[in-house]
């Protein structure tokens, strides 16, 4: 590993916390009504970020040109999210406010996001209920029609809106909406079953993407004055995961190949109350919203042999363990001290269930406490959720869960302007690794993607398009874009000419394996360092001995899958060694040399206040690291605890 | 893949009615508007029937009455004619309706874009699978009564004005009595989802009559079809006589009507 | 979960381009658990075929957890299989029995062409939504959304509407192609609510135009309702007509207006 210390320029405006967006608007340039129709912009990504900036960059009248690997925008990732979205609105007038939301947000994520970042997320958070509601979107209301909250975790008051069980749906609905009326406006030209396998960069700039056309195998490039990557996290780097099953770091790590830096990897985050997998053969995860555990009582039997079915264990032979160590929370500590403790009863032989990798949730005592209405009226769609999965009724016995990758955190550096440190092209969402630090706060992402396309890039993009004025695009017909497409071609043709003997899905499961059980909930010098070695070598294997059948010219779901899989391997490395270097334990990166006597997460302001940014040199295991150091002049460091 | 740009399709503006009727909801309305004109003529011609029990004179009278309605308002049958003007438009654009929309679903899913597999409906049921052959039926049936019992042309003794004995002498013989059962019995499954069909064509939808639309449909279509076949059944029964013609004033030889 | 596994004949339709011709293809499918989902059943058919040297059946997925509206299958004759309000990834295969033989199919009409084996383009239903399926709402423009109280109940009701997952079960239960269910439900979540009251007659007629340029016509059988993984009402297609007859019949012109 080298470092290079030339800071990184996070652009944040000077002055006062509070008044640095506000002063920004005014001081970044703007590109008038009729320039703005002679800018294209390339927009990959159409879940909440990226739908809601190409939606409107297309209303200011910017030329936008769309991409999705999916069929329909409205398929990407973010329509599963489930829980809310959190605004300060102080609809509840319970002492919210956008410093409250800021102030959460930045102890959330363990004093290792960007203040300035933050405090724009928290201000621009009332203005996306008020468009999202203008949309349409039916959040959930009040007998007096208007707007409901409810309360997340890491917060002490109420801002969370909601639709159902369905936010992420509705909210990425309507900006899927609003892309639509800009596509038959015909300001968007909408590309689907199209993946961005390359980002071209010319004279240091990004200057347009090479795609291949999933359902006949073309490969195209586009170009454009700028490039908006928006293709959401990379959680299935662990193969199992809460993500959807085409989550991929893909767009991303391409983009990182060709120059973009790569910020804070090892941030991923790890959900407490997902169903266990049931067989070898589980394909993802299903969360189970942690809501629950307001309910539900956390144990595991005391004895690991007990084999009696849980109605038969007497209350002397369980152990009630989060309430035994955290008696003030009890089972309501935060995602990642709940998770780690499952870990260490499954790790202990505890587990329960058929696989022994889960923890009893149980509703036993809130039934008879409160009488099984009250319990049917609070959870009843996700205890059919849980029996259609799990075949088991959770009012007669209690549910399994066990933690479960879920978010990540880390993604390309971008400055204060969303854009990376490659001018012209920028990132939003997940893709980016701006607001969350270390950890995500529940229902903080889905207000990150929409305020990152409606609120920010919007005005952002601008400064950095008006110095661009009366340029064209770079033609395809460029050399650089050549490049990029016998790139493209090229891995490929690789990918289906290895001819082995073993499947993409394999290859998968291994990586995804070493990747939980090394980098997971816990990490250690030792776990890192054997996954440092073990990855390259399965990545070795796969080039020899991967099977990718059919061809290039027709819907190959193998090869797609290939491609996405091989990045994996390259990233993998990276993540792990993001991790070994990040000496400390904050948020969801838990290293057990950085624990307190008791086994707390021990964090190292002094030394690791700062974002890890790689650079790609060429070969995966040598990158180069660019720190940023991270400022703190309105919030004072405090260590969390939850005892 | 394909750019999923909406077709910037522009339709020339034609009339309003035309514009309407072109579209598919529009033709489900005008069928369910001719639909309704249709179960209206059904009803009345059930209910008039019905006097067929009373006595030869009774039901005569009415078929006179329907003749002579609103009276002195308007000369003799102007009104029959133009109800009979209004129902056979009815008929036909229902026919004209049915017909398009079936040619468009034929499109919507042509041979080689259907279940290669037996399919295994849920719910649709019988009646509103077989509408097209219900349909159909009563078509063909309109066509039979029609030529049997309105134009005379049906096989059976006819005399113009004595709708009674015309009836009986048509029921009498076994086969058409059977046509006639049949056909109402198509008339009846067709009415079944017709008149359940129209609530949704037609956008009643109010969660409180919701439930009670699938009852209605049922009642209707089961008045019907017991009060048309029971004609043919009185008849072959023996229940319902020809009456004598040619005594003076046209008084029966026996009381006409029902007897047991 | 009880370790217990099934044999299974598998009939699948495949068919390697769009304009290819198709053909079942059977396999016996040993050993699947059943606490397996549907497509965790199809994942290991996959892994299979590729071991065997033979092209995997390629499927549509991804959330697999019943939102995203990606699967969409054919099982037995029913959309997305046996179980009443589950799409495709969320059926398990505890359903199934020893020696079952399960006929899987793509969704068929000619508005969905296929494009691989079990694969099939939905874009109509984008164009759809293209039409008219939005509120116009520039972002920046909108008031506080406190200042229009919503009726709980119209706002409940747009909710049921807005929770179709476009996966297009509708069409493919439905015995004339029609997508009345996929258009009403996207109409009444708009039209129901007081923000989409500005566009809701021209949205109702650019959406129900464009739906008709598409798929086939509504009788009214019921079959999309049952097949629905949300369960949509077909009370909403009622509305919808109404919208429509109102639209055409009565909302022509506004009062002044030449054109
Ligand atoms: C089960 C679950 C529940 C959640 N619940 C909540 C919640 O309650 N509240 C909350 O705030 N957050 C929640 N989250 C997190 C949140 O949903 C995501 O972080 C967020 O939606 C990400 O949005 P995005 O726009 O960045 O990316 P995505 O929604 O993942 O979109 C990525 C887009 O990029 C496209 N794409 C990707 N790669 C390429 C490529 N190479 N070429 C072309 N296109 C590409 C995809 O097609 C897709 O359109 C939840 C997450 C999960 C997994
Ligand atoms: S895979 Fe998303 S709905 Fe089935």
């Amino acid at each position: 590993m080298a470092l290079d210390t030339t800071a990184l320029d996070s652009k944040v405006p000077v002055g006062p916390l509070a008044d640095k967006w506000t002063n920004h608007k005014f001081d970044v340039k703007l590109v008038n009504p009729a320039n703005k129709r002679r800018f294209t912009v390339l927009v990959v990504g159409t879940g909440l970020a990226g739908a809601s900036a190409a939606a409107t960059l297309a209303e200011l009248g910017y030329k936008v040109v769309c991409f999705s690997f999916h069929d329909s925008p409205r398929r990407a990732h973010s329509i599963a999210a489930q829980g809310g979205i959190n605004a300060a609105k102080n609809y509840r007038n319970d002492g919210d406010s956008v410093h409250r939301l800021f102030y959460d947000t930045i102890k959330g994520g363990d004093y290792r996001a960007r203040e300035a970042n933050v405090h724009r997320l928290a201000e621009v958070s009332a203005d996306i209920i008020d468009q999202c509601t203008a949309q349409g979107v039916p959040f959930a209301r009040e007998y007096g029609g208007l707007l409901d909250n409810r309360s997340f975790g890491g917060a002490q008051v109420s801002r969370t809106f909601y639709a159902r069980g369905q936010t992420g749906q509705q909210l990425l609905l309507g900006a899927y909406q609003a892309l639509a009326r800009q596509i038959h406006l015909g300001n968007v030209e909408m590309h689907t079953r199209t993946e961005m396998l390359d980002l071209v960069v010319k004279d240091g700039r990004a200057t347009g993407i090479v795609t291949r056309d999933l359902v006949n195998g073309e490969v195209r490039s586009w170009s454009g004055h700028a490039v908006v990557v928006a293709t959401g996290g990379y959680g299935n780097v662990f193969y199992l995961s809460t993500n959807a099953m085409q989550s991929n770091v893909t767009a991303i790590w391409r983009a990182h190949r060709r120059g973009a830096l790569m910020a804070n990897p090892c941030y991923t985050q790890i959900h407490p109350t997902c169903i266990p997998a049931s067989d070898d053969f589980q394909s993802k995860l299903t969360l189970m919203s942690e809501s629950l555990r307001n309910d539900g009582r956390i144990w595991v039997p005391k004895n690991a042999d007990d084999a009696r079915s849980p109605d038969q264990i007497p209350e002397d032979d369980r152990d009630y363990y989060l309430e035994r160590r955290y008696p003030a929370f009890g089972n309501l500590v935060p995602r990642d001290v709940a998770s780690r403790a499952s870990k260490k009863e499954v790790d202990a032989g505890r587990g329960v269930g058929p696989l022994k990798n889960g923890v009893y949730l149980d509703f036993a005592d809130a039934i008879g406490r409160l009488g099984r209405d009250v319990i049917e009226e609070r959870y009843s769609n996700l205890i059919e959720m849980y029996d259609r999965i799990t075949g088991e009724d959770p009012y007669q016995v209690p549910m399994r869960i066990y933690p479960a990758v879920h978010y990540t955190m880390g993604g390309l550096w971008v400055d204060y302007n969303l854009m990376s440190n490659v001018p012209g092209l920028y990132v939003l969402g997940e893709a980016n690794f701006s607001d969350h630090g270390a950890n995500r706060l529940g229902a903080s992402a889905l207000m990150q993607g929409l305020a990152d396309g409606y609120f920010v890039l919007p005005y952002t993009i601008g400064d950095y398009l008006a110095g661009l004025l009366g340029q064209p695009v770079v033609p395809t017909s460029d050399a650089a874009f050549a490049e990029a497409e016998t790139n493209v071609a090229d891995m490929t043709r690789r990918m289906l000419s290895v001819k082995g003997t073993r499947s993409v899905d394999y290859f998968h499961k291994e990586l995804g394996k070493l990747m939980w059980d090394n980098c997971g909930m816990a990490r250690s010098t030792e776990s890192l360092e054997k996954n440092l070695s073990e990855i390259p070598a399965l990545a070795e294997e796969f080039w020899n001995d991967v099977r990718v059948l059919g061809n290039d010219e027709s819907l190959n779901q193998s090869l797609e899958r290939a491609g996405r899989v091989a990045d994996y391997f390259e990233f993998a490395t990276l993540l792990c060694h993001d991790a070994l270097v990040r000496e400390e334990s904050c948020g969801g990166h838990f290293r057990v040399e950085h624990a307190q006597e008791d086994g707390e997460a021990r964090r190292d302001d002094e030394n690791f206040a700062h974002v890890a940014a790689w650079e790609w040199t060429g070969a995966p295991s040598a990158p180069t690291l660019h720190k940023e150091e991270l400022v703190f002049e309105s919030v004072h460091l405090a260590t969390r605890s939850y005892k | 893949m394909a750019t999923a740009t909406a077709p910037a399709k522009r339709k020339r503006e034609l009339p309003w009615p035309i514009t309407f009727y072109r579209s598919a909801v529009g033709k489900k309305w005008v069928m369910a508007i001719s639909g309704v004109v249709g179960l209206g003529f059904v009803v009345v011609h059930m209910i008039g029937n019905l006097k067929l029990y009373l006595s030869r004179e009774e039901i005569n009278l009415y078929g006179e009455a329907l003749r002579e309605f609103p009276k002195h308002l308007l000369p003799r049958t102007v009104f029959l004619w133009i109800t009979r003007v209004v129902l056979v438009l009815a008929l036909a654009v229902h026919v004209h309706a049915a017909a398009s929309l079936t040619r468009m679903n034929a499109r919507a899913r042509p041979r080689n874009q259907q279940y290669q597999s037996p399919r295994d409906y849920q719910v649709a049921n019988y009646a509103s699978r077989t509408m097209r052959w219900t349909g159909i039926i009563v078509l063909l049936f309109i066509g039979f009564h029609l030529l049997d019992l309105t134009w005379g042309g049906g096989g059976a003794d006819f005399e113009r004005g004595d709708a009674y004995n015309n009836l009986v002498r048509s029921f009498d013989r076994p086969l058409v009595a059977a046509v006639y059962v049949v056909a109402n019995l198509a008339l009846g499954v067709h009415l079944f989802h017709g008149v359940w069909s129209m609530f949704q064509s037609l956008g009643v939808n109010n969660p409180r009559i919701n439930k009670a639309r699938k009852r209605f449909a049922q009642s209707v279509a089961a008045i019907i079809v017991i009060g048309n076949i029971s004609f043919p059944i009185a008849v072959q029964a023996g229940w319902v006589d020809e009456a004598c013609v040619g005594t003076e004033h046209g008084e029966p030889c026996e009381p006409s009507g029902l007897k047991f | 979960m009880t370790g217990k596994t099934l044999t299974l004949r598998l009939k699948v339709w495949r068919q390697d381009g769009p304009r290819a011709a198709g053909r079942f293809e059977e396999y016996d499918l040993p050993g699947i658990s059943v606490d397996m989902s549907f497509l965790e059943m199809l994942d290991v058919l996959n892994e299979r075929l590729n071991a065997d040297g033979h092209e995997p059946v390629a499927f549509e997925h991804d959330c697999r957890e019943g939102i995203c509206g990606s699967c969409s299958l054919m099982i037995n004759g029913m959309a997305h299989g046996p179980q009443k309000g589950t799409a495709t990834c969320q059926l398990h295969m505890r359903h199934y029995r020893d020696g079952d033989e399960i006929v899987i199919e793509p969704w068929r009409s000619s508005a969905f062409p296929i494009i691989k084996d079990l694969v099939v383009d939905r874009a109509p239903f984008d164009a759809i939504i293209q039409a008219g399926g939005y509120i116009s709402a520039p972002a920046g423009s909108a008031p506080d959304a406190n200042s229009v109280p919503i009726p709980k109940e119209a706002s409940d009701s747009a909710m049921d509407a807005a929770q179709c997952i476009g996966c297009g079960a509708c069409v493919a239960a439905c015995p004339n192609g029609a997508a009345n269910l996929f258009t009403s439900a996207k109409l009444a979540h708009l039209n129901l609510l007081p923000q989409g009251q500005a566009e809701r007659y021209s949205r109702t007629v650019a959406m129900v135009d464009t739906m008709e340029d598409h798929f086939g016509s509504c009788t009214n059988h019921g079959e999309c309702e049952a097949a629905c993984p949300k369960e949509i009402s077909i009370d909403f297609i009622a509305l919808m007509n109404r919208d429509y007859v109102k639209a055409q019949l009565f909302n022509r012109r506004l009062a002044g207006q030449r054109r």
